[in-house]
């Protein structure tokens, strides 16, 4: 009698618990999202106002509307500065109602950025931040880390090359959070695949003159001098390197090479390169018909991180729209149970660690008689499974 | 008489404000009002140009931060220790620097300042460019929570009104009046027996002190020592503050750190944000070529033309 009346009242206790989940509703009345990227530095083309726009877009497909209620977004520019851009998200969620706060480029704003978005238990939508910390040691049940990350461009580029016998290897690398996380990780890559590490340099953020670290990569003796860098920085070095003529003399890797990047180069320097990306806008129907609408917006091939804008904001606005209601918890519970699925997000899950796992493409740098236009940059040469690019799990961020 | 009333309905504006305005936003005024008072001791008061605070805001906060990091003090604790160390390094500093003049003054601090942005790249605990982050902000005495803003903003206000008092106090001081003599006419001071560089030396300390204390409480407030803070930018930031509000007065710097760090904040997020300093720069020109006086000090000229005696 006793244990009936215990089941019982634990039956009437969680359909009460159920309704009022139900009844919470929207926070605010409305759905409220933050862009916060670099809008005028130097890594403005890889999001910053064309993920506004995927943003922007991605509400306009969801019909403007969550249960009845208005959806807004705001941006901001964080000027890759941690203190600019977690002033600006303690901000929004102190006192503009900001619900979620996405875009997030340089690895630095973000580690920032998601502190403060944990403290106030709001998420954080990560989409072009390339640092693995934030789904490892600085994971949070809070964060969602979208497109991709440093381990998975390692295990993309320079596994399949350590492989194929190029043993010896060098590093350029940036020297600040994301470059020492990407040559960290390649590093254990190639050790653990029967490689070495002949040497590093570590080149300042936004140095134009790699002259002097081209030349120790040239005397080192290196299979393949690999580039843990970015942007202008991944630009200008390369272009170095094909001046000294290193690029005839051995494999140069890129590690992280954005599409802007890759056109932005004369084919005669690049052609044949190889590198992992986890979105090409010319890869079949879907991506081509999603790129063309974009484009409409914001007329520029779209980057990944901007393609992963508009996957993750979908899904956020899905779970928000199945769970009725805005509450970070309940809605982050329910983008991990369900499975995005859309042009960018193929045979994709979103882990415990708020990892985003889905397919990653291994892509070569076309040369100059294969283009058939200024976009046509990529050739896709293999597609690796979500599971063989990223890490897995680790157990402390295992967040049920 | 004037003066008092004003520092009163200063004082109730300031116990009120955050009801209508974001209190990290005061807070971040407040920070900044001190570093640019500190620094007008040595520009407004001794007539020195320092290129180089920027080293003692970020001393300052990266102390600060890292006491409260890792060695869980309370945070009046972690406060002073920042507050002493920047006078520390302040002391080392002006050491050197008092020993010229002018723009070789200027120099000298800001290739000072630039050894310590480099220390502090380099530095492991600093976390480089990713800055310090995750600051905790703790318990005021162990006892007050100042995860609370408005606990937070109360606080700052305290520690904002020592800071301002002290630069009061100094000015006001006979000591003060040396050195404002060391500013009118420097080998007049020297033939009335004054030891000038050293004096020039602890009004330097005073002001690297206080430019730290102002760092680290902004450490506690953001929760987060960056970069940024070390930066010559910031050295270059303060000046215009400085310049804007009215340089040599009591009320200028305080006037003119809340002007730029509005400017900032409200011009960041809209569609003006790309042009922030442009308009900075133009702001800057402008001033320079037409009321050098600054805010403040075209006021005072006004005031004493139409009233004074």
């Amino acid at each position: 009698m006793n244990a009936m009346t215990k089941t019982l009242m634990s039956v009437a206790m969680s359909a009460a618990l159920v309704s009022t989940g139900a009844q919470a509703a929207l926070s605010d009345d409305k759905v409220k999202i933050g862009v916060l990227a670099d809008m005028g530095g130097v890594y403005a083309d890889i999001c910053g106002k064309g993920c506004v726009a995927a943003v922007e877009m991605a509400v306009e497909d969801f019909g403007g509307t969550v249960l009845g209620k208005k959806i807004e977004i705001v941006s901001a520019d964080d000027q890759n500065k941690p203190d600019v851009g977690s002033a600006k998200a303690r901000e929004w969620v102190e006192s503009q109602q900001v619900d979620v706060v996405t875009g997030l480029v340089s690895s630095a704003v973000t580690g920032a950025v998601t502190k403060v978005l944990t403290d106030a238990k709001k998420l954080a939508l990560i989409s072009t931040s390339a640092s693995n910390a934030f789904t490892t040691k600085s994971c949070s049940p809070y964060n969602a880390h979208w497109t991709y990350n440093v381990a998975a461009l390692a295990n993309g580029t320079v596994k399949p090359m350590v492989q194929a016998g190029k043993k010896k290897w060098f590093f350029i690398t940036a020297d600040y959070a994301f470059g020492h996380a990407l040559e960290k990780v390649a590093t254990g890559v190639i050790k653990s695949n029967g490689g070495e590490v002949v040497g590093n340099v570590r080149a300042p953020l936004g140095t134009t003159d790699f002259s002097s670290y081209v030349l120790q990569a040239q005397s080192s003796g290196a299979d393949v001098v690999a580039l843990a860098n970015a942007g202008s920085d991944f630009v200008n070095s390369l272009k170095t390197a094909a001046e000294f003529g290193l690029t005839e003399m051995v494999d140069v890797a890129g590690l992280l090479v954005f599409t802007a990047n890759a056109k932005a180069l004369d084919p005669a320097i690049a052609s044949g390169m190889k590198l992992t990306t986890g979105f090409y806008w010319d890869m079949d129907d879907q991506t081509r018909a999603w790129t063309k609408r974009f484009r409409q917006r914001h007329d520029k091939i779209p980057a990944m991180g901007q393609a992963g804008a508009y996957s993750m904001t979908m899904h956020y606005l899905n779970a928000v729209k199945a769970t009725g209601t805005d509450d970070s918890e309940t809605v982050m519970k329910y983008m991990k149970e369900h499975k995005p699925n859309d042009f960018f997000a193929r045979n994709a899950t979103l882990r415990n660690d708020g990892r985003m796992v889905h397919d990653m493409y291994l892509v070569r740098i076309k040369n100059a008689s294969e283009r058939k236009g200024e976009d046509d940059i990529f050739a896709i040469e293999k597609t690796i499974p979500g599971d063989q690019a990223f890490a897995p799990m680790l157990s402390q961020c295992d967040f049920k | 008489m004037k003066i008092n009333k004003l520092y009163l309905a200063l004082f109730i504006f300031a116990l009120i404000a955050p009801a209508a305005l974001y209190p990290v936003f005061l807070m971040k005024v407040l920070c900044f009002a001190l570093f640019a008072c500190a620094f007008n001791l040595l520009l407004g008061f001794v007539g020195l140009l320092s290129f180089g605070h920027a080293a003692f805001l970020g001393t300052g906060g990266y102390v600060t931060g890292y006491l409260m990091m890792h060695t869980g003090v309370t945070p009046e604790i972690g406060i002073i220790c920042g507050t002493i160390c920047a006078g520390l390094l302040g002391a080392f500093y002006g050491k050197l620097a008092v020993k010229r003049e002018g723009i070789y003054f200027a120099m000298v601090t800001l290739a000072l300042s630039q050894l310590a942005f480099f220390f502090y790249l380099q530095a492991p605990f600093t976390g480089g460019e990713d800055g310090m982050q995750g600051v905790p902000r703790g318990h005021l005495f162990g006892i007050i929570d100042l995860a609370d803003n408005m606990s937070m903003y109360y606080f700052v206000l305290a520690i904002f009104i020592f800071g301002f008092w002290m630069i009061h106090r100094t000015i006001h001081s006979p000591f003060g009046q040396v050195l404002k003599a060391i500013r009118e006419n420097e080998p007049r001071a020297i033939s009335l027996g004054y030891n000038v560089n050293d004096y020039k030396w602890v009004a330097f300390i005073i002001s690297s002190a206080l430019a730290g204390l102002a760092g680290s409480t902004k450490t506690l407030v953001f929760q987060l020592a960056s970069l940024t803070d070390v930066h010559w930018h910031m050295s270059g930031e303060v000046v215009l503050m400085t310049l804007l509000g009215g340089m040599g007065t009591i009320f200028g710097p305080l006037l003119g750190a809340g002007a730029v760090v509005a400017i900032q904040n409200y011009l960041s997020g809209g569609e003006m944000g790309n042009y922030v300093s442009i308009i900075m720069g133009v702001i800057f020109v402008v001033c320079v070529l037409a009321f050098r006086n600054g805010i403040v000090g075209e006021i005072n000229k006004v005031i004493k033309r139409n009233f004074g005696s």
